[in-house]
């Protein structure tokens, strides 16, 4: 089916029923119960997943593949937002065209960043990426805010000429649409306890992710990831067979330059606003997060890492001291108020330790990341039924060099 | 002409603060190879070590005082700090006003220690890893740091004035032959710039004068054959990566009085001086205090009224532009020996 051989058609159906089932998995606990608050299955956030997802997919096509670690990959997403947002103040509020405009002009700007930091490989390819982006930023902030609108943020106003919308102005912005569906339509549908939300704009973006993931896996499988795989594994020797790494590597980041533009252009279709802040370098390493989490250079991982990513990042950014009391109330007193002052440290404005800590621990004892995690497990426990040919006990590694 | 001196001579301060830290990344990645995400942390530390002592010297005791009344009518409430109370009322006083220099004491030993730490508790177990490993995790431990410090201090930059000596500012173009009053500059940073210098001067005496300088400059030559030759290199590279940590805090300790430290300071200052490593080449220390300089400068220049009348924005880019120039034109840096991290 799709051209995909039979492991890679289980995975994308998995990740396909996820997807389309996500407002019941993300909502397991009734509306009225205490754990009501760590349900995540409300349309902002669901958003947020697949947008990150998109973004991440992307990244790891670079990151993971090739190897070169980009730390200005926000830039791309940035710009994106702001081609979209003037897609839908200069033509209509119809996001096809936005998207397809963010996600080009996301392509070319990749393509020239590309083309002058591919030069370079390894920490010169690192910093010369936090460069631009910086640059971008600070241009977008400073210069730049007649296109940019600087730190107030590049929004849709009553005057935006619009040109392709027929409809006379009715005193209000419209909401931005799919051919008429607005992005918040959807419904809700009570069971029970529980409230799912069925939200149009989540669905448009996870359709978008969809097709994002499946192209991934595509590049994956192909002989130009094979190529790409060439170019982390040993350059020199893929230079001396008579390869030029450059223009594989070049395509790996204007790709996923596009995916970011694409991201960023989403993350405009289901609110129009556009701000420079997105273009910090923090942003840049927040993804890159995202996909060392979920394990890079695997299929599921950036997509699995967006989602732990972002979820974490909003149920502990939104509890507060009477929350952590409530959680921890079964302890005795003097207990009780120690737990809560420790937690407090990591929740609310402390969510950015939080996430640091995570950063820490996840590259020191889980390089390769969830992915890698759920495999040990799996060894752990599929071990006694069947040993595997290529475990380490039977073939040991080389001893190492007497010098090194 | 005045102008461009005092460009110049404002360029100075900021180059200084890019010349220390980048001083101690080169070190460290000439030594352990590590990329140290985590250095403009350590630079923030040592301002906070400043207001740190800043507040220890300044713990109060509260009299009350019948004679006089407040604008309530109460009785005064006097706040008398211990270490007047103790060492008389001119002593106490100069310390509390001479308390940002007097904190090098402080910050000494708790940057060595904060080195150590990290180097034995981290930053070991990241030799042989990739460097984008060590970039990431020495990342995710700056953003932990800078988290304990917003927790510790809050979010809002605190002041922490000059003593009352360097507070004011001095005819600079008198003293080479210009009119009066056109080359005002304030004492303070010409205080740090001169440190600065004494302290890059320091550094590279130490490196070149003693014999662990001379093993540790072997070390980064040749690892294997200084290893080989039974001396326990690690253990002198750990110490570098103290030295390295001080740097950067007494970098951090003496800007306190030009920027009031917050806990954001580390971050902004780090990008740079990564830019800063990178254009004066990846592994040489003369290169990296040049370039610190030659940014600074470059930066201060571009923010003249004259340059951004001319090319907007120029100010906010220069560096980074200058950063994509040499690296495309010169790869290996400035003064980046051939070979190294040229790629």
């Amino acid at each position: 089916m799709f051209g995909l051989n039979r492991k890679d058609q289980i995975l994308f159906l998995v990740v396909l029923a996820l997807v389309v089932f996500a407002p019941f998995i993300l909502n397991p606990f009734p509306e009225d119960s205490g754990l009501a608050r760590f349900n995540a299955g409300y349309p902002d956030l669901m958003q947020r997943f697949v947008i990150f997802g998109i973004f991440a997919i992307g990244f790891n096509i670079l990151f993971g593949l090739t190897g070169y670690l980009s730390f200005g990959h926000a830039a791309f997403l940035g710009v994106g937002s702001y081609a979209g947002v003037w897609m839908m103040k200069l033509l209509t509020v119809n996001v096809v065209p936005a998207i397809i405009a963010s996600t080009l002009v996301a392509g070319v700007f990749s393509l020239v960043i590309g083309y002058i930091c591919l030069r370079r490989s390894g920490i010169y390819f690192s910093i010369l990426t936090l460069a631009f982006a910086q640059m971008s930023f600070a241009l977008a902030y400073s210069v730049l805010t007649p296109i940019t609108a600087g730190e107030s943020g590049l929004q849709l106003s009553l005057s935006d000429p619009r040109i392709l919308e027929s409809a006379a102005a009715t005193g209000s912005i419209p909401a931005t649409n799919f051919f008429g569906i607005t992005m918040r339509d959807g419904f809700e549908l009570a069971a029970g306890g529980w409230v799912f939300t069925f939200n149009f704009g989540y669905y448009f973006c996870a359709l978008l992710m969809l097709i994002a993931f499946y192209i991934s896996i595509r590049i994956f499988r192909s002989p130009f990831g094979m190529m790409l795989r060439a170019v982390k594994s040993n350059q020199t020797r893929m230079n001396y067979t008579g390869l030029t790494p450059k223009p594989y590597t070049l395509a790996a980041f204007v790709i996923s330059g596009m995916y970011a533009g694409l991201a960023g252009g989403l993350m405009v279709a289901v609110d129009p606003l556009a701000g420079a802040d997105r273009m910090f370098w923090t942003a840049s390493g927040e993804v890159v997060l995202m996909t060392i989490l979920g394990g890079a250079g695997t299929l599921i991982g950036p997509v699995l890492g967006a989602g732990v990513i972002n979820y974490f990042e909003n149920i502990f950014s939104r509890l507060n001291e009477r929350d952590l009391n409530a959680m921890f109330d079964f302890l005795p007193d003097g207990l009780q108020n120690a737990m809560v002052a420790v937690a407090q440290l990591f929740v609310g404005d402390g969510w950015l330790l939080t996430l640091g800590l995570m950063f820490m621990l996840v590259v020191i004892f889980l390089p390769g990341g969830l992915v890698e995690g759920g495999q040990r497990l799996s060894r752990l426990f599929g071990r006694r039924k069947k040993p595997s040919g290529d475990d380490p006990e039977h073939h040991p590694k080389p001893a190492p060099h007497v010098a090194e | 002409m005045d102008a461009i001196l005092l460009q110049i001579l404002n360029g100075l301060d900021k180059g200084s603060a890019y010349a220390l830290i980048a001083l101690g990344l080169t070190l460290i990645f000439g030594t352990l190879g590590v990329v140290n995400f985590a250095h403009g942390v350590l630079f923030a530390l040592g301002a906070f070590c400043a207001v740190t002592f800043r507040n220890i010297l300044s713990i109060s005791f509260e009299t009350i005082d019948e004679t006089r009344t407040d604008f309530l009518g109460n009785p005064a409430r006097i706040q008398t700090p211990y270490i007047e109370a103790w060492f008389g009322e001119g002593v106490g006083s100069f310390l509390i006003d001479w308390s940002v220099p007097l904190s090098i004491l402080l910050a000494i030993p708790v940057m060595a220690l904060i080195g150590l730490a990290m180097e034995r508790g981290l930053i070991k177990h990241f030799y042989k890893r990739p460097h984008a490993d060590q970039i990431l995790v020495t990342f995710g431990l700056a953003i932990v740091l800078q988290q304990i410090i917003k927790y510790f201090y809050g979010a809002n930059p605190i002041q922490t004035p000059a003593p009352d000596v360097f507070q004011r500012t001095f005819d600079f173009g008198v003293l080479i032959g210009f009119d009066p009053m056109t080359i005002m500059y304030p004492f303070w940073r010409l205080v740090y710039f001169l440190f600065a210098l004494v302290i890059i001067g320091a550094v590279f005496a130490f490196l070149r004068f003693t014999t662990f300088g001379m093993v540790v400059r072997a070390g980064m030559a040749d690892r294997e054959t200084v290893e080989l030759l039974g001396i326990n290199i690690n253990r002198r590279f750990t110490i570098v990566f103290a030295i390295a940590a001080v740097v950067a805090g007494l970098a951090g300790v003496m800007y306190t009085p030009i920027v009031s430290p917050n806990y954001n300071m580390g971050m902004n200052f780090l990008v740079i001086s990564f830019v800063v490593v990178v254009v004066g080449g990846m592994g040489s220390l003369p290169g990296a205090v040049l370039a610190g300089f030659f940014l600074g400068i470059l930066e201060s220049f571009a923010s003249m009224s004259a340059v951004t009348e001319v090319i907007p924005g120029i100010n906010q880019v220069i560096i980074y532009l200058a950063a994509v120039v040499v690296l495309l034109v010169r790869p290996r840096g400035l003064m980046g020996r051939k070979g190294v991290m040229e790629e």
